[in-house]
């Protein structure tokens, strides 16, 4: 069986000895043939052919250059980057209140996750009079979260049909919201309309009218955290009928989207661009503008709210991606934590900050680091590698090669198949409500219940061996203070 | 009256349920046992068919009026009364293989070696849930009501 | 005296509040309010206590009357200067104060009854409360060692270290009339001793004294920031103060919904209202930021009136009680009942439902006055005693 699961080619029967053997050099480790194993007959371990051990030319920077000399080519991975930099989620601490302030008890009591995106006005203008008043303009078009989770950016051709549609009916049963990414909308998933945000991307994949109308918002991406600078990349391989049709693009062509929007080259021409969107909808939509987290975020930031951005989506580096450039992944942008701090420091400091709504994206990789965010500024959080594991995969990093043996990041038949999008839309809707409970009892720890007062509440942190600037910059104490 | 049902497009052809039907219908009920002690290796009872990308797991139907049972000569397939179900008694078998002729589903598979049928479904007589729907990895198969 | 420490530590208010108000305008001497406060000495700890009267001013009722604490004369002199650049300055005094056991190390304490020069405003094109707020501000955050307590017209604050009934005879309250008066007696856990710590916050006239913590500080001083506030007096109610001056004054919201945004109703009672889940829901969307979470009690008096407000889940207690054109409220009804042995009505408000008192001459008609939920319940229901016990 580990022979047939293997899209890679790792086992094979030998008829003459009647054994299965192992091909070392061509495992990814994505487990798949361990985790379907009935007998639990096989482990993955480093393959065991070490360099001498050397702090500056490590076995990777080696390994990499004897590839490139034999090729010629770009290096390219898939998933976020893996390198050792600092995350400051483990180095920030969440407080609870004892004596002074009652803790709630999430199962006893009202615990309010509720969270709404979008442009809000600086004040609220009433009609009415003596117990009877009403806001006297509507306010601009909202999207309600009952949790401040949302599925990330991930396009159909990255990931499977099967996987779209899993992450669509989930969100649609957690009354939230999953994002299409740059690949187009398939026409059978419509009908989650109201639970999805469609992407502009530099590559125009999949953009006409209908695909506008059928979303509840709208996305212009400019970059994710995973190659700031450079457009989407989708090998031909994956380019399959079904793709093609949804992406309007040849079959087989390799999609490779332009590095920035031609159209917008500066940021009076975003201004237009989010306009035209704008118009083109009736302003029945909020419109979100997604940025990689870089040096200048916190000044971009302010650019894009000023332009008529209603939601701003901030890429960390950590992010993922189906296929990028190996070395832009692992050294271009900043961590997440950094820039969520100054640029909503930013947008209060001009006092804007009420104009657009932040979700940010990149490594989110469990509930603590969720309420971290949030209590950072961050409106929602977008998690993209922990839905996918979610659905099964092993962060293996092979996505560009289409073998994904988990059915998630490949469009073979064969192997799509094995993704059940009734066991993924389960195991999806069971990872957000497990993460929402989990932010519900530390909420109710800090004798907080409703997330709007956790949102910014930055004394709700302390840092742990993080230096002064580094503190300075996310304006936290240090622990003890 | 509960069938198995497939669901082809979310089957893997990995097999699973092949493994486990030998293991439950085995001696030892040990997997490691059943595949490399127990000689002569018993038959599983479903088969998976591929070709291609297409892969679904077939086992006996369990018909209303099954032609096996017309056709045996001995007897030995019966019908049990509370599941509908058709199931085979070893004993009486002679091994004349009629039913394996005349089942148009293909379902029953000769035992070579005691030359009477060895393989055919039995809906692990009458276990909650037979075990090739409870080990499928992607719940390909189902098991429910008519 | 002021507490060294250079970074910041929040405050927490655990303690003991009461206040009234003569709807009719007839005003009484602050003695009342001492022993209606003096009875709760239990809930404070001899560490803060403080007390705001309205009406006390008759004679200068259209100045702004600052009362301004000073650590140093370094302090005064350059308050001093900055308030005849910015003010005019009618009058300036030191605040009458006795010698009194309990009451140790006072501060210079001054008053200033100050109007605003019509041409600066012109220039500026703010309003004259705007004007007064830059001023506080400025001052508290800029000068070392001065803090405004109070910059209201025809009111005004006095607080202090030590038990809330040391601090009134301190200040010889018994010599003022007021027709409002709240009392507050603290227990702090972070800045004991400094008298900048103790409650009411006052900004103009709005005057917050408070029982509890406000878990959503950071945020809500975050918020505020963005408008211009500066929050120096390292305790938690002062963020209650300026709300209410940012969504009362500023943004003109209807004091009910005003409550609405400070103790919002929750999204499952929203989706369930009929006819106002519109206003709620824009309320709780757009002023999320001035949600205030944690337990609280609070009493604000202002110029027209006063109001008691608890948390949305009732985690502190508030009791209110009515006789004759008199409006009670208190953290333990055996405050109230100091006071007024035998009222006519007593009750326990309910979460996030304020209580409003209001001073009959500043409307023309009952019609003016805000209606809430609250105000409709007071009318029908009898007599009864909260513990009780009679």
């Amino acid at each position: 069986m580990c022979i047939r699961q293997c899209a890679f080619e790792g086992h094979s029967y030998d008829p003459e000895k009647n054994e299965v053997i192992s091909k070392e050099d061509v495992c990814v480790g994505c487990h798949r043939c361990v985790t379907l194993c009935p007998t639990n007959a096989l482990t993955i371990r480093q393959t065991p052919l070490d360099f001498r051990a050397n702090a500056n030319w490590t076995a990777r920077a080696i390994r990499d250059i004897i590839k490139q000399s034999e090729t010629g080519g770009v290096l390219l991975t898939g998933m976020g980057n893996d390198r050792p930099y600092p995350i400051y989620w483990d180095h920030l601490l969440i407080n609870a209140s004892q004596v002074t302030n009652p803790s709630i008890d999430p199962l006893r009591e009202p615990m309010e996750l509720r969270t709404y995106l979008g442009r809000k006005p600086e004040r609220l203008e009433l009609d009415g009079n003596g117990g009877n008043y009403r806001p006297k303009e509507p306010l601009p078009p909202q999207l309600k979260l009952e949790t401040p989770i949302l599925f990330s950016a991930m396009s159909y051709g990255a990931i499977s049909y099967n996987a779209c549609e899993s992450l669509a009916r989930s969100a649609h049963a957690l009354g939230i919201y999953y994002n299409t990414g740059e690949g187009g909308l398939h026409p059978n998933l419509y009908k989650y309309g109201k639970n999805t945000i469609v992407q502009v991307a530099s590559g125009r994949f999949g953009v006409h009218k209908e695909y506008l109308d059928a979303a509840a918002a709208i996305e212009i991406k400019i970059g994710q955290g995973a190659k700031p600078g450079i457009g989407g990349h989708l090998p031909g391989e994956k380019v399959v009928e079904d793709i093609s049709k949804t992406r309007m693009i040849p079959k087989g062509t390799d999609a490779l989207s332009p590095a920035p929007q031609h159209d917008i080259y500066s940021i009076e021409d975003l201004r237009m661009l989010i306009y035209a969107l704008k118009e083109a909808t009736q302003y029945t939509k909020p419109i979100s503008v997604k940025i990689a987290a870089v040096h200048n975020s916190a000044a971009i930031a302010s650019g894009m709210v000023r332009a008529g951005a209603d939601i701003i989506a901030l890429d960390g580096f950590r992010g993922g991606t189906g296929a990028a450039p190996t070395v832009i992944r692992d050294n271009v942008g900043i961590p997440i934590e950094l820039a969520l701090a100054s640029v909503d420091q930013r947008l209060r400091d001009e006092g804007i900050r009420h104009q657009a709504s932040i979700v940010v994206a990149g490594g989110f990789r469990n509930s603590a680091d969720i309420f971290k965010a949030i209590a950072l500024g961050a409106d929602a959080v977008y998690i993209g590698t922990s839905a996918l594991i979610a659905m099964g995969c092993h962060v293996c990093q092979k996505c560009y090669t289409g073998n994904c043996n988990w059915g998630i990041a490949t469009q073979d038949p064969y192997l799509e198949k094995r993704l059940n999008p009734d066991i993924a839309t389960e195991r999806l809707i069971n990872l957000i409500h497990a993460w929402s409970h989990e932010i519900k009892e530390m909420l109710g720890g800090m004798g907080i219940n409703a997330v709007e007062s956790l949102r910014g509440n930055r004394l709700a942190l302390r840092g742990i061996g993080l230096t002064d600037t580094e503190l300075d910059i996310l304006k936290v104490l240090p622990a003890g203070r | 009256m509960k069938r198995i049902f497939v669901k082809e497009e979310v089957c893997i052809g990995c097999r699973l349920c092949e493994i486990h039907c030998v293991v439950e219908h085995s001696k030892s009920k040990n997997i490691i046992k059943a595949f490399k002690d127990e000689n002569p290796r018993i038959l599983p009872r479903i088969f998976v068919e591929e070709k291609g990308k297409v892969s679904f797991g077939l086992q006996c139907r369990h018909c209303e009026e099954p032609y096996c049972l017309e056709a045996c000569m001995s007897g030995a397939l019966y019908k049990d009364e509370k599941t509908g179900a058709v199931l085979h008694n070893r004993e009486q078998c002679v091994g004349c293989w009629m039913c394996v002729m005349v089942c148009p589903y293909g379902v029953i598979r000769r035992d070579l070696n005691e030359k009477k049928i060895a393989s055919k479904c039995d809906l692990c007589l009458g276990k909650e849930i037979p075990v090739c729907v409870a080990r499928c990895p992607n719940e390909a198969l189902e098991y429910r009501e008519v | 005296m002021r507490p060294t420490k250079p970074w910041f530590e929040k405050d927490i208010s655990g303690c003991s509040l009461t206040g009234f108000i003569s709807e009719d305008g007839k005003r009484v001497s602050g003695e009342a309010i001492i022993q209606s406060i003096a009875l709760m000495n239990e809930r404070s700890n001899g560490l803060g206590g403080g007390f705001a009267g309205y009406g006390i001013y008759p004679e200068m009722k259209d100045l702004y009357a600052f009362h301004l604490m000073f650590d140093n004369t370094l302090a005064k002199e350059e308050t001093e200067r900055i308030l005849n650049e910015l003010l005019f300055v009618e009058l300036q005094e030191k605040i009458p104060t006795r010698k009194t056991n309990g009451i140790h190390h006072p501060p210079l304490l001054m008053r200033y009854f100050t109007k605003v020069d019509e041409n600066k405003l012109f220039e500026l094109e703010i309003s004259e409360e705007d004007y007064i707020v830059e001023t506080v501000m400025k001052i508290n955050a800029r000068v070392k060692g001065a803090y405004v307590f109070s910059s209201g017209k025809n009111m005004g604050t006095f607080k202090a270290v030590g038990f809330p009934d040391d601090v009134g005879k301190f200040y010889r309250l018994e010599e003022y009339q007021g027709c409002t008066w709240i009392a507050h007696g603290r227990f702090p856990t972070n800045t004991p001793g400094w008298w900048g710590g103790a409650h009411p916050f006052t900004l103009l006239d709005f005057a917050v004294v408070h029982n509890g913590e406000i878990s959503s500080y950071g945020i809500n001083k975050r918020y505020l920031e963005m408008f211009g506030y500066e929050c120096t007096l390292m305790t938690d109610t002062e963020v209650m103060a300026y709300l209410f001056d940012l969504l009362w004054r500023r943004h003109r919201l209807p004091i009910e919904v005003v409550c609405m945004a400070l103790a919002s109703p929750t999204w499952t009672e929203i989706d369930h209202y009929d006819g106002t889940m519109e206003l709620a829901k824009a309320v709780r969307t757009v002023y999320g930021s001035a949600l205030v979470n944690g337990p609280f009690a609070i009493l604000l008096g202002h110029k027209k009136g006063l109001i008691g407000l608890n948390d949305r889940i009732k985690l502190r207690p508030l009791v209110a009680a009515r006789k004759g054109n008199t409006l009670y409220i208190a953290s333990e009804e055996s405050g109230i009942r100091e006071i007024c042995p035998t009222p006519e009505k007593l009750w326990a408000p309910k979460a996030g439902e304020p209580i409003m008192g209001w001073l009959k001459e500043e409307y023309q008609s009952e019609f003016e006055l805000p209606r809430t939920r609250i105000s409709d319940r007071e009318r029908s229901e009898p007599v009864y005693s909260v513990s009780g016990v009679y």
